[in-house]
């Protein structure tokens, strides 16, 4: 009972604080949309590159809509085409072999070059390898003949023991191979923003929910409404608890917003459950609403608020999924394990990308549930600083 | 007569500076105790230790019978902080509105606590506004709605009486004394010499000790003077001289 006064209690101040509301609903679609437009931009990238003594027939197969190939006329070392004509990168094939040079200043640029040679080598090798199996076929089948030949030539009792070779049935019709790729996860023009998106979706969650509660207590606290609040007989359990009902509301409210506005604004496919994706947002949010809340307690200003982000928010992102912590340093792997943002981060990508079920992302939800009962029980301990029983 | 509170030898220090030095007080029921004490004297550190606000050095508070702090007591002390402690976005009526439900004032009972507290202090005009928008005065007004919403035994009010004009100092000062009538018992603290005389019982208060207690009428007897200003100058030379000696 007194737990929903509290929880009312915020959700009627919050509704009233337009700009923090604001802050918690627009500034993360602002920041999501704004990422879209930055990553989605990289797929137009076209890099330039230089090439000298190359067949037409491989420039034909290398070439692509992200490459355009300028053929050179005369022999120039590598090193002066790139930096004369700002190339990102020059092909020469000298002594049978290719020679690729990068310019490597833009890695984008680099990473097109490398993909689109390498491609072409593949495919190159594919034709080879269909004309050589043609070829094949075609002695297999005067070996044949010649076997009947024999065959007709030898005593019954031994011919029924020879039986011709059969011929391997993907040599019937060679020239059906071809190259077709899938991609597991996503579709072929997924960008970056699609694969980063669970992270930064959680990150959102994380950081505005950790910042607007921990501000929240903290001028509960300064303005001397917490001591007035414990003069009367709340139990301290109960303001944390209206505390994480009633910013849980919001959070709620807010994570829906986010996840609506990605998927009908930003036409991002979410995989698996929308609700459990609602979920594990629900309860990310919840662990950075208590620390945010226990964190408050050793802070004595707004500003002073903002100096934890560094130092707890920050490097979180780096653990949740941004760069592959499989390869990371052993003593980063152990940090990572330690970060609410990683469970996070690793369910709503499985949930989001790879269509997992809840049950199957249920280790890494009990992390985060493990993570909030340890702040609950620590933000039990810090009330204790502001009222004995 | 039943001791609402007792504090005996109660001794305080903020690093390492003593600010209260072995108080002792009773405050009855049928009975308003006064502090009263020039700013910075240690009333409201004195509030504190008997609210439970803050833990005692050595000595004990106890209210109706419990060592303080306790929760379970809290629910019969109207308290009323020095600072105006009140949600400024919400409205007057959903300030007491929250404290009301926090005390567990029931359903059918909460309007209309609401409006007899609210009316005490002449805020029924005024319940609509968002708290923001008031002034001192009226927040001061508000505190003191608030420290009544549960109708409690006990009224501890700190500074009730700051940034409120004669007429309404009158109103409720005769509202207190009914209180009184009833039985409850209630503490106030002020630095105000004619808030004093309207005390049951005086405590003077000077650098965190207690200089004399009595009556005010009997306190003017004792120090053969006619106002209670000059009792309390006469009474803080005298326990300067004797803490000299
Ligand atoms: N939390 C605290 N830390 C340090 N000093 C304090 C604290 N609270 C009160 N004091 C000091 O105790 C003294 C008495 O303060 P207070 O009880 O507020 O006086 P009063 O209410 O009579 O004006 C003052 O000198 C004040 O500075
Ligand atoms: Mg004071």
């Amino acid at each position: 009972m007194r737990i929903l006064t509290i929880t009312k209690r915020i959700f009627v101040e919050m509704f009233r604080d337009k700009r923090t509301l604001a802050l918690m609903c627009i500034a993360p679609l602002f920041i999501l949309s704004l990422m879209y437009f930055l990553f989605q931009s990289n797929t137009n990238t076209v890099a330039d590159m230089g090439s000298y003594n190359i067949s037409s027939s491989l420039i034909k197969t290398i070439d692509n809509k992200h490459l355009k190939i300028h053929q050179i006329s005369s022999d120039t070392p590598a090193k002066k085409v790139i930096r004369d004509k700002d190339y990102a990168g020059f092909i020469k094939k000298s002594d049978g072999k290719l020679v690729v040079t990068y310019q490597n200043a833009d890695q984008n640029k680099t990473a097109i070059i490398k993909k689109s040679v390498q491609m072409a080598l593949i495919n190159v090798q594919i034709k080879q390898l269909v004309s050589a199996t043609q070829k094949s076929k075609v002695g297999l089948l005067k070996m044949q003949a010649q076997l009947q030949q024999i065959k007709k030539q030898l005593p019954a009792t031994i011919s029924n023991r020879i039986s011709a070779p059969s011929t391997p049935k993907n040599l019937q019709n060679p020239t059906s191979l071809k190259l077709t790729q899938h991609y597991l996860y996503g579709k072929s023009n997924s960008s970056f923003f699609t694969t980063m998106l669970p992270v930064f979706l959680g990150f959102m969650v994380f950081f505005f929910v950790f910042l607007i509660s921990g501000i929240s207590l903290l001028n509960e606290r300064n303005s001397r409404t917490l001591d007035r609040l414990l003069a009367t007989p709340v139990k301290r359990s109960e303001i944390i608890y209206g505390y994480l009902t009633g910013y849980g509301a919001v959070a709620i409210i807010q994570t829906a917003v986010i996840v609506l506005f990605c998927i009908y604004v930003l036409g991002i496919s979410i995989l698996g459950s929308i609700w459990v994706v609602l979920l594990i947002c629900f309860a990310l949010a919840m662990v950075a609403l208590s620390m945010g809340l226990f964190v408050s307690t050793f802070a004595a200003s707004e500003f002073q608020m903002v100096q934890f982000i560094p130092i707890v928010v920050i490097p979180q992102i780096f653990f949740s999924g941004l760069i592959p912590v499989a390869n990371m340093a052993g003593w980063l792997q152990v940090i990572a394990h330690i970060m609410p943002l990683y469970y996070g981060a690793s369910a709503l990508t499985d949930v989001i990308q790879k269509q997992a079920t809840f049950a199957s992302i249920l280790p890494q939800f009990s992390a985060i549930l493990a993570f909030l009962v340890v702040f609950i029980v620590l933000n039990m301990i810090g009330m204790r600083k502001y009222r004995k029983v | 007569m039943d001791a609402a509170v007792t504090v005996t030898h109660v001794n305080k220090s903020f690093n390492k500076k003593r600010i209260l030095h072995d108080v002792n007080l009773t405050a009855s029921a049928h009975e308003i105790l006064g502090l009263i004490g020039p700013s910075g004297a240690g009333k409201t550190t004195i509030i504190k230790n008997i609210m439970g606000m803050e833990q005692p050095d050595n000595g004990e508070v106890t209210i109706f019978g419990n060592p303080m702090p306790n929760r379970q007591v809290l629910q019969r002390i109207g308290f009323m902080a020095q600072d105006d402690a009140l949600y400024e976005s919400l409205t007057g009526r959903e300030n007491l509105k929250f404290f009301a439900q926090l005390f567990g004032v029931k359903k059918d009972r909460l309007n209309a606590r609401i409006d007899y507290t609210a009316g005490v202090v002449n805020l029924n005009q005024d319940l609509g506004k968002r708290v923001s928008n008031y002034s001192g005065g009226m927040k001061r007004r508000l505190s003191l709605a608030i420290s009544l919403i549960q109708d409690p035994d006990l009224l501890v009010l700190d500074e009730p009486t700051v940034g409120i004009d004669p007429e309404l100092r009158r109103q409720i000062w005769d509202e207190l004394r009914k209180y009184a009538r009833d039985g409850k018992s209630i503490i106030i603290t002020t630095h105000v010499m004619e808030d004093a005389a309207e005390c049951d019982e005086l405590l003077m208060i000077r650098e965190g000790h207690i200089i004399t207690h009595g009556s005010p009428h009997s306190l003017e007897q004792e120090y053969h003077v006619d106002n209670l200003e000059q009792v309390f100058l006469k009474a803080g030379k005298s326990n300067e001289n004797s803490n000299n000696h």
